[in-house]
């Protein structure tokens, strides 16, 4: 390996994607350009003494076929999807993991909520029939880092391993310490992120954050930066992507969809204290750190709060940095809901599906920008153009902001690059 | 109690903790090692818990290492059952 391809910005070779509108990333994609939304009922439980009874779903995903028979008991929902995201990650890119040095491979994940479906099973069984009755799995199921450690387990890849948990900016902040992984000499990293917390344990906690959308009808519970924004919808799912050391990726010609130049992540001041909020500053250092300028930068996808103060403040740092609508720019997760630990990975993967197809997917729903959101928001219809870097925002509960780069694979001198035409 | 058989420690591998891809449940089971059926400690610990739940026979820890096989669990829980 030369001190150049341990330098250059690493690449995403594989990406998997479990979403409420598309289960894999073909289904995903057709349905994110057509505008088809998964957002509807929650069916997973009754959710009828809940203020909120929408979400995004992943409605075809069935464990029994996705997640092996040993595999699926042990685990919460939120690794059954990790692990099955994780697998078509992998088989994308084509590696054949039981052939590479184990210790060279690292998997990172992001999560927010853990096995919380699980966890209350087990605490129901707890408080109403006794600790014998507590299965032995809850003890390696609910904990953050099972879904990490379980992909680590089934594809033998025993480098660096953690997990991230910054509730919605999780996904970036995984993605940001998988380059550093590859910095450090990792081969390839499985990042990204997924989550599941839809069950009334984890609806509350979340309630609580009182942003959550109360509204019934699935076409305006969720509107960001629009006038009439009331909160957003949670969601479940995610997406795992497959990142490679740059020389690893082009040796072997693989199809790389764009490389991470470019991570940085910042904290919020206390609530009360006056200051700014760090989205801004974030978005400006993870440019800087790609060595890119606003002007270079074709398409922003936003975190997309939905809710008014938070969309403004948003629009403020893109609007700040680039001007007023000066810069495409796109929330795709109107057709999800938040997705949590796997909200940000989703994104970045649909960035990265953005480039590679040189087309930007619409944000759905929205009719009427709110004062103060002068963006050139992407509606209702994709917008075909080449996208050779686009920005990704996030924000997580508690303070958190991340933002990522990700620019166009330059075409290798070898031709080792395959085009666009693959998907 | 009724005694328990191989069918019983059967279905409650499956319910309890899946089965390996590589492995038939079916087969003579008998005396092969859990580990060998794809089983790791947590597995096992799981299957006793559901036996003191379902017949009433507790597998103290000390014990269930020793316990490696279906037969042994079986055989093991018979005795216990009787002597209960």
């Amino acid at each position: 390996m030369t001190a150049g391809t341990a330098t250059a910005a690493p690449v995403v070779t594989g990406v998997g994607i479990v979403a409420p509108n598309g289960l894999g990333t073909e289904a995903y994609w057709s349905a994110t350009l057509a505008g088809r939304s998964g957002i509807g009922p929650l069916t997973r439980f009754d959710p009828g003494r809940y203020p909120s009874r929408l979400a995004g779903e992943v409605r075809d995903f069935d464990a029994a076929q996705q997640v092996p028979s040993r595999l699926a008991p042990q685990t919460d929902r939120w690794t059954h999807l990790g692990l099955a995201a994780a697998a078509m990650a992998i088989d994308d890119a084509g590696i054949e993991p039981a052939g590479l040095p184990e210790y060279e491979m690292a998997v990172v994940t992001a999560s927010s909520s853990g096995g919380t479906e699980f966890g209350q099973r087990e605490i129901e069984r707890l408080w109403s029939r006794g600790p014998q009755f507590v299965g032995a799995y809850q003890s390696i199921a609910w904990f953050y880092a099972a879904t990490t450690g379980q992909i680590s387990i089934r594809h033998g890849m025993r480098g660096p391993c953690g997990v991230i948990c910054s509730e919605q900016a999780g996904g970036l902040d995984a993605i940001g310490h998988a380059r550093r992984l590859i910095r450090d000499n990792a081969r390839l990293v499985v990042t990204g992120g997924t989550d599941a917390s839809l069950c009334p344990y984890g609806l509350t906690a979340q309630l609580s954050t009182g942003r959550i959308s109360e509204r019934a009808d699935p076409d305006r519970a969720y509107l960001p930066f629009d006038a009439d924004a009331c909160g957003y919808v949670p969601g479940e799912g995610g997406a795992i992507l497959l990142l490679e050391r740059a020389g690893a990726a082009s040796g072997r010609q693989a199809r790389g969809y764009g490389s991470v130049a470019g991570y940085a992540a910042t904290f919020d001041p206390p609530p009360d204290s006056g200051g700014q909020p760090g989205l801004r500053r974030a978005a400006e250092l993870a440019l800087a750190d790609a060595g890119v300028a606003p002007h270079d930068v074709d398409v922003v996808f936003a975190d997309a709060a939905g809710v008014p103060e938070l969309d403004r403040q948003e629009a403020a740092a893109i609007t700040a940095l680039f001007g007023a609508r000066a810069v495409p720019v796109t929330a795709p997760k109107t057709m999800t809901g938040r997705l949590y630990g796997g909200g940000a990975a989703l994104d970045a993967a649909t960035a990265l599906l953005a480039i590679h197809h040189s087309v930007i997917p619409p944000t759905t729903a929205v009719r009427q920008l709110a004062d103060g959101c002068d963006l050139d928001l992407v509606l209702g219809e994709p917008r075909f153009q080449a996208v050779k870097c686009a920005l990704v925002l996030a924000r997580g509960w508690g303070g958190f902001n991340s933002a990522l780069v990700l620019k166009a694979v330059d075409p290798t001198p070898d031709g080792g690059s395959d085009g666009q035409d693959q998907s | 109690m009724d005694k328990i058989n191989l069918d019983d420690v059967r279905r409650l591998l499956r319910e309890c903790a899946g089965v390996d891809d590589a492995v038939d449940l079916d087969d003579d089971i008998a005396h092969r090692e859990f580990t060998d059926l794809g089983y790791d400690s947590l597995a096992v610990l799981e299957v006793t818990a559901r036996i003191q739940q379902e017949y009433g026979v507790k597998v103290p820890e000390d014990d269930a290492h020793l316990l490696t096989t279906p037969i042994k669990l079986v055989e093991f829980v018979n005795t216990r059952a009787v002597t209960a």
